[in-house]
């Protein structure tokens, strides 16, 4: 029988706690990239964006987010692939992520004035030039806050790559529980370094959002 | 090649029914509670007495800033060896207030805090004493700017709930778990369940956005 003493618990869960970092960061970089080219499809009109990136977010903002996990798992294993359950769980995390950026970045576009397209359009400026100087710059000032508030959600839906087998920081919680009988200390730790983890990045976004308003 | 078999999986229907008629009333309780609990809690936020306002404030924090899923394995792993022992479905519900209380908080707070000074002192000079100025002349203009944020996190909350299946509460991913364990169409399995929740969330949006305005808070005025 090993002893855990409270710092072996807290070791542990510190190391496991890199996972859920780098999935966050994959899941975040990943779906942002997902999302800008939605975003840009949706604005130049290209055919079928429109109905098609509207059908997208319905979809991952109205299914759960294990569901899709699920899917993401099973689903790749369909072709015939054994699937390790990080690329599994980083795909549905980049998807999800994609489909709540494009919709929180598509809200910052439309609240620049629409003015300044047609400022931009006067100026014979094409679609990639009015992005690049003109409405680009303003939206990504609006975007800031919920962007960097909405990584707190990613964080938090990486827990969930759990329950496919990943091992990050509530598995591993799961299973050093397992081993030593005490799940009140050991969930209360994993509790704790999420909040770690989240709370400097809300406050964050909340104070950007104050300088935000300010700045209006 | 890939073949599906989506009978294999429809076949059960009466346990997906159960699993979605199961979840539905999850969510009825967790949501009357849980914003019962946020309008508590953003009354405290936005009225209430300076300690208060610090705990809730503390409460809020913590339960925004970690995974549901862990708040609820803390819920029903760790409070029994304190000696509270919960069945799966209470504390799923539990753990859908508590959660579901911390965000209801600040979005009731922000609809409190944009109560106009002018319809406080009115109410106050007509001698309503403080519970009738925060009920009848505060409350249900402050929920009806709110509403559709209420709605969302409600429906996040619905849709969140899928995770307690992993405690074994018996809803529908449970169900699409246990579908997949006997006949292993775990992607048919998953897609049908997906489906279900899909057409729930839009279901859930629809009724809470014609119950609000009808019962909750009556055909308010929206003063904007």
């Amino acid at each position: 029988m090993v002893d855990f003493s409270l710092w072996d618990i807290f070791r542990n869960l510190l190391m496991a706690a890199r996972w859920t970092v780098l999935l966050s960061l994959v899941a975040f970089v990943g779906g942002g990239l997902v999302a800008m080219a939605l975003l840009l499809a949706r604005l130049a009109k290209l055919r079928g964006a429109q109905a098609g990136v509207s059908a997208y977010v319905q979809l991952f903002q109205g299914t759960p987010l294990l569901m899709q996990l699920f899917l993401a798992y099973f689903g790749l294993a369909l072709f015939g692939v054994n699937v390790p359950a990080w690329l599994a769980a980083a795909l549905a995390l980049t998807l999800y992520t994609s489909a709540f950026l494009t919709e929180i970045w598509r809200g910052c576009v439309n609240a620049v004035p629409k003015g300044q397209w047609e400022a931009a359009a006067s100026l014979a400026m094409n679609f990639g030039e009015t992005m690049r100087h003109v409405i680009g710059p303003q939206a990504l000032r609006i975007a800031l806050p919920p962007t960097v508030g909405f990584l707190v959600q990613v964080i938090k839906g990486t827990a969930l790559a759990s329950v496919i087998g990943f091992i990050e920081l509530t598995k591993a919680g799961t299973m050093i529980t397992n081993a030593t009988f005490r799940p009140f200390t050991v969930y209360a730790c994993v509790a704790l370094m999420y909040f770690l983890l989240c709370w400097p990045i809300s406050a964050w976004s909340r104070r950007l959002e104050r300088t935000l308003r300010r700045g209006h | 090649m890939i073949s599906l078999d989506f009978g294999a999986v429809l076949a059960e229907w009466p346990q997906l029914l159960r699993g979605a008629a199961f979840t539905l009333g999850l969510t009825a309780v967790s949501a009357v509670l849980g914003v019962g609990l946020g309008v508590a809690c953003g009354w405290a936020r936005a009225w209430g007495p300076a300690w208060l306002r610090a705990m809730v404030g503390v409460y809020v924090e913590l339960i925004r800033n970690t995974p549901f899923i862990v708040q609820l394995f803390f819920i029903f792993f760790g409070l029994p060896s304190l000696g509270v022992k919960l069945n799966p479905e209470i504390a799923s519900v539990i753990a859908m207030v508590v959660n579901l209380g911390a965000y209801a908080a600040e979005i009731a707070r922000a609809g409190i805090e944009g109560t106009p000074r002018g319809q406080i002192e009115a109410a106050r000079s007509l001698a309503m004493s403080e519970a009738q100025v925060f009920l009848r002349v505060v409350l249900p203009p402050a929920l009806a700017r709110v509403w559709p944020a209420m709605t969302s996190q409600i429906v996040i909350v619905m849709l969140g709930s899928a995770v307690c299946g992993q405690i074994a509460a018996q809803e529908l991913s449970y169900f699409a778990n246990l579908i997949q364990s006997r006949n292993f169409r775990a992607f048919e399995s998953f897609i049908v369940a997906t489906a279900i929740y899909l057409a729930l969330s839009v279901l859930l949006r629809q009724t809470l956005n014609w119950l609000g305005p009808k019962w909750i808070f009556g055909r308010v005025p929206q003063s904007r």
